[in-house]
């Protein structure tokens, strides 16, 4: 038993692939079609905003760090993006215009966050708390209430095919490629180490406030990619959008195996850790469980999962 | 001048300070802001904050990244079974209350033992039990209302009971003076900064420390569900989600206070001059007329200054 525990240390993300496989087959006992390529697309849709926040608010973890303002972020660059469109007209031009604007903002937010918490010494769950309020108001004062659709060529691209092979999945296997280039660079063992022993990686010469902020702007932009996808899911700007991404993305990160306290953890987990909880909602929606007991059985089912995750990873 | 400064920073000065600026401002933008009655009723609001932020005091001090944001969901429920219990009568106020600590309290057993045996960071574990729970109160109130105050409970809370104060409020005081004597005048209180200052010295000196964070997080969810009771005397009646709105501002209200999150420090005194100051601020900004927005943008920038002068983080330079 130790021994399997010895060979899982570091490759959490395993447990959270054998979890996420039984759901698969469950999922596909209740729902026989699920292997068409069809539901596989709406599946991927649904699950991809969640992925993405939770790749970007795992670099933060892994920091030491937290952040909770990113369902604020992704509601500030959704409503920022769709009036750049609606502004400059809805040309091919004005969509790039606004995904420009939109990924501006999502780092700008990320700046800010991390420039509190790294330079000016914030606390981070207060300070991203506060600073999620402050993105939110301003989501409401570029957008007040929900509307201004995108142009058909936005969302159409977004549910449709590029190269014979579906945006969606473009877009998840760009996912994959970012962690794994992140993965390579000297900026995630830096970061680790940062999140593992501050002052000692402080005292080795690593410019760890610099790292913070990295981390942070990757979290900003990884909520903007979100954003963009939500944008192109619900074809309309809303200012309260992303409201529960947050807490979500959090438990993603540690059903991924990452530790809270930093130092330990991977994005890949995280994303795997993402699709668990998406597949966890399909299988209490298909097993025809009452409507009034399925928040209970996905908090429960939730909750297990998130302590078998940590126990797994506990050193 | 060196020692004015340390005056100025002191959380308690800090927090009373903001609180007079505020009531000039909201005087100055809305005269009749500051009148007596209306302290009162702010007063009264700040109450259930402060019940709340007490337990989650104690779980800050506590330590090992000690928080509680199960706190909203057990608010919930407690008000859910009290006016369950209660259904309008006075004579079952008594049952309503026990039967919401008591349940609330076992939920943060039950969380607590999660973080001490199981070795959840309390961040997970109080998340997912908050999903739990609300999940729960779907399941028993089948998504619509139900459950009543007994007069007798919302009279309690929202008239005057002596010098034109209502009962609330001096239930809020004896709390306040509880929690002082019990950290301040037990064992068990420097039990607790001990194992929030330093959890592994506090072992070796032989304190049960997964017993005593144990029971930080029952009284955690106790006193959630004492405010939940309090919450449906407010109002009368609750729906599943009243709790929701005071999961980040009780944590907030012990930072101001002078808690680090960091644990092992701090008093709850600071905490209820830190749940009146933010009731204040909240109360100014809807005085303001300022669109919502406007409001949000305000609130956040104000709680970033808070931060500056005193929630920050230790230097890594030495």
């Amino acid at each position: 038993m130790s021994a399997l525990r010895d060979s899982l240390r570091g490759r959490v993300w395993l447990v959270t692939l054998a979890a996420l496989v039984t759901l698969f087959l469950v999922n596909l006992a209740l729902q026989p079609n699920l292997l068409t390529p069809n539901v596989l697309k709406s599946n991927l849709t649904v699950f991809l905003p969640l992925v993405l926040v939770a790749i970007g608010q795992t670099y933060v973890i892994l920091g030491g760090d937290i952040d909770l303002s990113v369902g604020s972020i992704v509601a500030l660059v959704n409503v920022v993006t769709v009036s750049v469109i609606a502004m400059t007209g809805g040309e091919t031009g004005g969509i790039l215009l606004g995904i420009a604007a939109g990924i501006l903002t999502g780092l700008a937010c990320g700046l800010f966050n991390g420039v509190l918490i790294a330079i000016l010494r914030f606390q981070p769950i207060v300070t991203t708390f506060a600073t999620g309020i402050i993105f939110g108001g301003l989501a409401l004062r570029v957008l007040p209430t929900a509307g201004l659709p995108v142009p058909a060529g936005y969302w159409r691209t977004y549910a449709g095919n590029v190269l014979g092979i579906p945006t969606v999945l473009w877009i998840f296997v760009f996912a994959l490629l970012a962690i794994a280039f992140i993965a390579r660079r000297p900026f995630l063992t830096h970061l680790m180490a940062t999140g593992g022993l501050r002052t000692a990686a402080f005292q080795t010469g690593l410019r760890v406030g610099p790292i913070r902020i990295g981390a942070y702007m990757l979290s900003g932009l990884f909520s903007a990619f979100a954003a963009l996808c939500l944008t192109g899911e619900t074809a309309s700007g809303d200012p309260l959008m992303g409201r529960l991404l947050a807490l979500s993305s959090i438990s993603a990160v540690v059903l991924g195996g990452t530790a809270l306290a930093g130092g330990r953890g991977s994005a890949f987990g995280s994303l795997l850790g993402a699709l668990v909880i998406g597949m966890i909602s399909n299988v209490i929606f298909f097993a025809a469980i009452p409507f009034e007991y399925q928040t209970l059985t996905t908090g429960l089912i939730t909750l297990l999962a998130l302590a078998g995750g940590v126990l797994v990873s506990r050193r | 001048m060196h020692r004015a400064r340390t005056i100025l920073t002191d959380p308690l000065v800090l927090a009373a300070l903001s609180i007079l600026v505020l009531l000039g401002l909201g005087e100055a933008v809305s005269p009749g802001f500051a009148r007596g009655d209306q302290i009162v009723r702010l007063l009264t609001v700040s109450a259930i904050l402060g019940i709340v932020a007490a337990g989650q005091s104690l779980v800050v001090i506590g330590g090992r990244e000690g928080i509680d944001l199960s706190v909203g969901a057990l608010i919930s429920l407690g008000a859910l079974l009290a006016g369950n219990v209660m259904s309008g009568q006075d004579g079952n106020i008594l049952p309503a209350i026990l039967v919401a600590g008591g349940v609330t309290f076992a939920i943060g057993i039950v969380s607590g033992l999660g973080v001490t045996v199981l070795r959840i960071p309390p961040l997970v574990m109080t998340l997912g039990m908050a999903g739990v729970v609300q999940g729960a109160l779907i399941a028993m109130s089948r998504g619509t209302p139900s459950g009543n105050a007994a007069p007798t409970l919302m009279a309690f809370v929202n008239r005057p009971l002596v010098f034109g104060l209502p009962g609330i409020l001096f239930v809020w005081a004896l709390i306040a003076l509880a929690m002082w004597f019990l950290l301040r005048r037990t064992t068990l209180g420097y039990a607790i900064y001990a194992m929030g200052s330093n959890e592994r010295a506090a072992e070796f000196t032989g304190l049960p420390t997964r017993r005593l964070r144990t029971l930080l997080y029952g009284l955690s969810g106790m006193f959630a569900g004492i405010a939940g009771v309090c919450v449906i005397g407010y109002t009368g009646n609750s729906f599943i989600s009243v709790g929701d709105q005071y999961v980040l501002p009780s944590i907030i209200a012990v930072v101001i206070g002078g808690i680090s999150l960091a644990g092992g420090t701090g008093n709850y005194f600071g905490v209820v001059l830190g749940a009146i100051a933010l009731t204040i601020l909240q109360s100014v900004l809807t005085t303001l007329q300022l669109e919502f927005w406007g409001r949000q943008l305000i609130f956040g920038a104000v709680l970033l200054a808070l931060m500056l002068l005193y929630g920050r983080t230790r230097q890594l330079r030495v």
